[in-house]
């Protein structure tokens, strides 16, 4: 018991210490490929340093919800990751705490704040950024229900280390038309979720066109540095349900040993490598789409879901 | 179904079904000519990729053909042949006027998608051969799609492709339920594919050269006097 609370911890720790460098690589790879040097890949932890020792300006108007929300969407992902299997494939201590919907309104809990944030300091931009990442929102709430709706339908149980279990114990399950038809919804609802390209442009700095980053253009210093942890704690545990629970299980410790658990952090940066990798590929050959282009994306992802509902129920593996 | 005993190449086919699915939604929502052809190329090769697949592990040289055939015909030669009877500027043509717009298509194409595994359930599940039960709904469903393009569609290419992708619809349910079928018959419907391709493409360059435009939908009036031919 003792053991797997400690293995927690671990996860927790890889995500609080790998989220950056995640987003450093990302964004070095994507300069690299424009045939550009870009920034070093640990830039995202120099960032965050620099950001903490920073004063931090708090404008008199605002209340406690400006003043909590960094804090909220700093720790949101963090409960998250101790629900889901970032480094092992059996359940850690806290697994049974809560299901894959109990992360869907942890991460959207934090989603929401941010947004009233955004509309708590009166600039501008804050408000407008936020209503559309609430249109974002809406549209992949119910990709996210069925994708997960399905895969539990599958594995008879919420828990993302039962659902990981048997969603590729089985070769059945594994090779089915629905497990690609749900990757390519999920990998959808990702680019969506994280504001990459297709449907927002995470190096943008112009106001008038963010969508998820204007909600954080008013913190400054602590705050800012922690709205930014949280952004990219949260992308890497997208990331890992993706990668872990949806795509495949490779990698994942098995054994109870520590040296084990240890042992899977390379393998599982070396995943997230080659899904940075497909990540970039995506986000350099495509542009951003208008924003009225965004349902029809968003759609595209709902539709797709539902065929991968309807293909588990009569050709895939629930039968 | 014994779970732990599906072979890789049928496994692996299952996935690649999954993807003809997804190639036929997106030639759904695609606006630009050029983007549906992609697609139409990208679900021809998935397409011969399964019939290799299920031509290896049923040991079936005729399956085996059938991939080089589509391969030949669907993803070289059909391009190649709309390329050359078609102007270019035919191809850049981005939002095509479309019967219903793309949401609402896209929401009936899966609407189609889901009447075809309904309809098509009481015979796959009869079948105990997993080849059989993914592709048959999604053959179908593939079949349907096609046909849907064919009717919401304004352009003329993209109601070719729309016809191209029901025969590859109707081959990928096929090779599943016919793996034996005799060559010649596949030979015939791939060059016959090529001729309808040739004649469409032939036919559309000269209603682009009359009347300026690819919309079958605005050839409405009969005119009397006599066209110069070109």
């Amino acid at each position: 018991m003792l053991r797997t609370v400690g293995y927690n911890l671990i996860q927790l720790l890889f995500v609080l210490g790998f989220a950056p460098l995640y987003a450093g690589v990302l964004s070095r790879f994507k300069e690299n490929i424009q045939s550009k040097r870009g920034p070093s890949i640990f830039q995202p932890y120099r960032d965050l340093w620099k950001l903490f020792h920073k004063d931090e300006v708090i404008s008199s108007e605002t209340t406690w919800i400006f003043r909590a929300t960094p804090y909220l969407v700093f720790v949101v992902p963090l409960f998250v990751t101790s629900l889901i299997p970032v480094l092992t494939d059996y359940p850690l201590a806290f697994a049974f705490m809560g299901d894959m919907l109990a992360g869907g309104f942890f991460l959207a809990l934090g989603g929401f704040f941010a947004a009233l944030a955004a509309v708590d300091t009166g600039n501008p931009y804050g408000p407008m950024g936020a209503s559309r990442t609430r249109m974002v929102g809406f549209l992949a709430e119910p990709v996210f229900m069925i994708v997960f709706f399905t895969v539990s339908f599958v594995a008879q149980s919420t828990i993302p280390y039962i659902v990981q279990q048997k969603w590729v114990a089985s070769s059945a399950a594994f090779f089915s038309p629905a497990h690609i038809l749900l990757l390519i919804a999920f990998l959808m609802l990702i680019l969506a979720e994280g504001g990459r390209i297709p449907v927002d442009n995470p190096t943008g700095h112009f106001e008038l066109a963010m969508i998820d980053e204007s909600k954080g253009l008013e913190y400054s210093g602590r705050g800012a540095a922690l709205m930014k942890w949280g952004g990219q704690m949260k992308f890497l545990v997208l990331t890992c349900i993706f990668l872990n629970v949806l795509l495949a299980p490779w990698g994942l410790a098995h054994g109870q040993q520590l040296g084990h658990v240890l042992l899977a952090v390379p393998f599982i940066l070396l995943k997230v490598f080659l899904f940075i990798i497909v990540l970039v590929m995506i986000e350099s050959s495509l542009s951003k789409l208008r924003l009225f282009r965004i349902s029809e994306f968003l759609g595209a992802a709902f539709i797709i879901s539902v065929a991968a509902m309807i293909a588990s129920i009569f050709s895939g593996p629930g039968t | 179904m014994n779970s732990a005993q599906v072979p890789l190449a049928i496994g692996f086919n299952a996935l690649i079904a999954g993807l003809i699915l997804i190639s036929a939604f997106a030639m759904v929502a695609t606006r630009q000519v050029q983007g549906v052809l992609r697609f139409f190329i990208l679900q021809s090769a998935l397409l011969a990729t399964s019939s290799f697949l299920i031509g290896y592990s049923r040991h079936s040289i005729h399956l085996l053909a059938l991939g080089v055939i589509t391969v030949a015909a669907k993803v070289i030669a059909i391009p190649w042949v709309l390329k050359r009877t078609l102007p270019g500027e035919v191809y850049e043509r981005r939002e095509i006027e479309q019967v219903l717009n793309i949401p609402s298509s896209l929401l009936l194409a899966l609407l189609l998608a889901i009447a075809a595994e309904f309809i098509v359930a009481p015979i796959a599940m009869a079948s105990s051969d997993p080849v059989v039960r993914v592709n048959l709904p999604i053959g179908l469903a593939g079949v349907l799609i096609g046909a849907y393009s064919l009717i919401a569609r304004r352009e003329a290419l993209p109601q070719l492709v729309g016809i191209l992708a029901m025969e590859n619809g109707a081959f990928f349910a096929g090779i599943a339920i016919a793996p034996d079928l005799p060559l010649i018959a596949e030979l015939a419907v791939a060059i016959d594919v090529i001729l309808i391709a040739v004649v469409i493409g032939v036919l559309t360059r000269d209603i682009k050269l009359t009347i300026g435009t690819t919309e079958p939908s605005a050839l409405t009036e009969l005119r009397e006097e006599p066209q110069p031919w070109r």
